[in-house]
């Protein structure tokens, strides 16, 4: 059964082997799981967050991981739109990737918020003035663009592809993947807008206060820009990972380096406009609000080491490494790259989420710190053992890297 | 021939409190959590994840004996008036100003529970429901009900005591008060045994609370944020002034940096 179900031409390790290693990942989804529902069940008080800290450690991740989850899109949209056709040999990992990102994030934030079974209220009674309410809709359509996206390439399983209205059904499909790759688009870019938008419109919160254009704060367009020029880095790194635990050639070194060029370019124009927003921020917005920007860096431990190493050690530095891409000595110089460029959009959204919240506004407020309790890490950690299941099941029986077939035989 | 509707002239509700007068006894605290219906707290609670309309906080001059000065500050939803900074995040509407009273309504059969509006509001004065509410035997029957208590799961905060608001409000409508506003106290207001918290219309020249917020020793938390916030403080200390913040106090940097 399950040879019958694997592609053919490409190897794959024995089912006992496969099974030995979804094993720990299914305990920890299972712990992951009681977690939650202790969440759900009895409340939120079984988390560390408290009246100051109302968000943490799942509101954080799931702004990294959607971040890290834009590679689907942007990938998409430099095939699909931009033509760079050597990026068909990641894009089914990568939907599969987006999928897993934003799926995740949206079951966590059905535990972190208080009544789940409310959630349909956004759509009813919709503020048209919140970010959060944009946020809610673009995610909510796009996890269905991605599962669409999905469809295809589980269509194309070896099994199911003996179906024929399934073939009819996957043929079709693949004929609207430009309108998708395009609403996609369009799609992410708002809510990874809307995602920075969410602090940038705190005007009452003068450590993420940003002016803007329009009705939009700068933090708007950085998350774009940010998501975007990660995305690639993120799906460069996973593919990296998966060749490495797998032990097989998956992709021919040019995609690695289409993949770095294009991440390179987006994140040293991040770097530029971050670092200009910085100072108008440090300069005039948050003065302009009474409040000098160096007072925020006195409460340790978050100095203004945190922002060097935002802007310049984890910024910067990657972008010029990934634009040297051809003259880099080795690929593990790529790799340390992504993972610099990728630690940076979570650092990112530290930053916003946690350092916001650790700060005080009022003068007689203290300085507060808090740190997830079992639970919500536990939570958090099932989305990460749920997204090695299904990326774990979906390499071994669906074709994730067309090119892998042609490079087993070299 | 059907009755014209009453309608009572919009009023613009605010509160002033002395802190010269408070002595931090916390009187108001009780009086709040007993009106609003507030639960007792769970096993597990802490300071910062009980739920406290309003709680009275500690100001220090930072000083050490015998200079040592302490005052205290009691701290609940300010009410802003401008650009309320919890009413524009909310993604289904569960926040509103409403226009007849100037208060900042929170509507917890609509709330989700997202918190977003807790982080938007700068004076930390919104609380989350983290446990079931749940009152000890017998103390059920203290419940106040003209009050809905909350459920778990969803944001709360101070409401200038909307139930005596409603029930005043229906009062003047059968006495036939167009022209006056709709005149009630608050629960802490009324506890209050100095008489620190005045409470009244910002909006009647003539009340007693439009007079005191013009007080020249007047200010409001975080004014410089343009929140315009409708709870007042008044002290005619200036260190205290300057350790509540206050920027109407030229004398703040010097008095905190000494």
């Amino acid at each position: 059964m399950d040879r019958g179900l694997i592609i053919r031409g490409v190897r794959r390790c024995s089912f006992g082997r496969f099974a030995l290693w979804m094993v720990p990942w299914a305990l920890l989804l299972i712990v992951g799981c009681y977690a939650a529902f202790l969440c759900l069940y009895e409340g939120l008080h079984h988390t560390n967050m408290d009246n100051r800290f109302a968000f943490g450690l799942w509101i954080f991740l799931d702004l990294t991981v959607i971040a890290l989850g834009a590679g689907a899109f942007f990938t998409g949209f430099l095939l699909y739109v931009m033509k760079r056709k050597e990026l068909q040999a990641v894009i089914n990992s990568a939907v599969v990737i987006g999928f897993i990102c934003y799926s995740g994030a949206v079951a966590v934030l059905a535990v972190d918020v208080g009544q789940p079974l409310r959630a349909w209220f956004t759509f009813w009674h919709p503020n048209t003035h919140s970010m959060l309410t944009e946020v809610t809709f673009c995610i909510s359509v796009y996890l269905t663009v991605l599962a669409i996206e999905y469809l295809p390439v589980i269509l194309k399983n070896r099994k199911l592809r003996q179906v024929p209205s399934f073939l009819v059904f996957e043929f079709q499909l693949h004929k609207l993947m430009y309108v998708l790759a395009g609403v996609g688009t369009f799609l992410s870019f708002f809510h990874q807008g809307s995602l920075g938008g969410l602090y940038g419109v705190l005007h009452a919160r003068p450590f993420v206060f940003r002016e803007g254009f329009a009705i939009w704060p700068s933090t708007f367009f950085l998350f774009i820009l940010s998501a975007a020029a990660v995305g690639p880095s993120f799906i460069l790194l996973t593919t990296w990972l998966v060749s490495k635990v797998t032990r097989k050639e998956l992709v021919k070194p040019a995609v690695f380096r289409s993949l770095a060029h294009v991440s390179g370019v987006l994140l040293i124009v991040y770097v530029l406009f971050k670092s200009i927003d910085t100072l108008i921020w440090i300069n005039g917005t948050s003065p302009g609000l009474g409040f000098a920007a160096y007072d925020y860096y006195a409460w340790k431990p978050f100095g203004t080491w945190i922002l060097f190493t935002e802007i310049i050690v984890l910024g910067l530095v990657p972008a010029l490494l990934l634009l040297n891409e051809k003259r880099l000595p080795s690929r593990g110089w790529l790799i340390l790259a992504a993972m610099l460029a990728s630690s940076g959009v979570a650092l990112n959204r530290f930053v916003l989420t946690i350092q916001t919240l650790a700060l005080p506004t009022l003068p007689f407020d203290q300085f507060l710190s808090y740190w997830p309790s079992w639970q919500e890490t536990a939570t958090f950690l099932a989305v990460v053992a749920y997204g090695v299941l299904v990326y774990s099941f979906s390499f071994r029986y669906l074709t994730l890297f067309p090119q892998e077939k042609e490079l087993s035989r070299i | 021939m059907t009755k014209e509707t009453v309608k009572t002239r919009p009023a613009r509700y605010g509160m002033v409190i002395d802190l010269d007068r408070c002595n931090g006894c916390g009187a108001c605290m009780i009086a709040c959590a007993v009106e609003n219906n507030v639960p007792a707290c769970p096993e597990g609670v802490t300071d910062r994840t009980g739920i406290t309309w309003m709680r009275v906080q500690k100001l220090s001059n930072g000083q050490s004996f015998p200079d040592s000065r302490t005052a205290f500050i009691p701290v609940m939803c300010q009410q802003c008036g401008d650009k309320t900074p919890c009413v524009s995040v909310c993604p289904q509407q569960a926040v509103e100003v409403d226009e007849a009273s100037g208060i900042v309504d929170q509507m917890p059969q609509r709330c989700l529970g997202c918190r977003y509006c807790m982080v938007a509001c700068p004076y930390h004065a919104r609380y989350f429901n983290w446990w079931d509410p749940a009152w000890p035997n017998g103390m059920e029957r203290t419940l106040n009900p003209d009050v809905a208590p909350r459920m778990r799961g969803v944001v709360e905060k101070c409401n200038f005591c909307h139930g005596r608001y409603q029930e005043a409000r229906a009062k003047a409508a059968v006495d036939g008060a167009a022209e006056r506003a709709v005149e009630y106290t608050t629960a802490c207001a009324e506890a209050c045994p100095t008489g620190a918290i005045t409470f009244g219309d910002l909006d009647d020249p003539g009340s007693e609370v439009a007079q005191l917020a013009k007080s020249e020793n007047a200010f409001r938390l975080l004014e410089k944020l343009g929140t315009g916030p409708k709870v007042h403080y008044i002290s005619k200390r200036a260190w205290v002034r300057a350790a509540a913040g206050s920027s109407l106090a030229a004398e703040t940097r010097e008095v905190r940096h000494g």
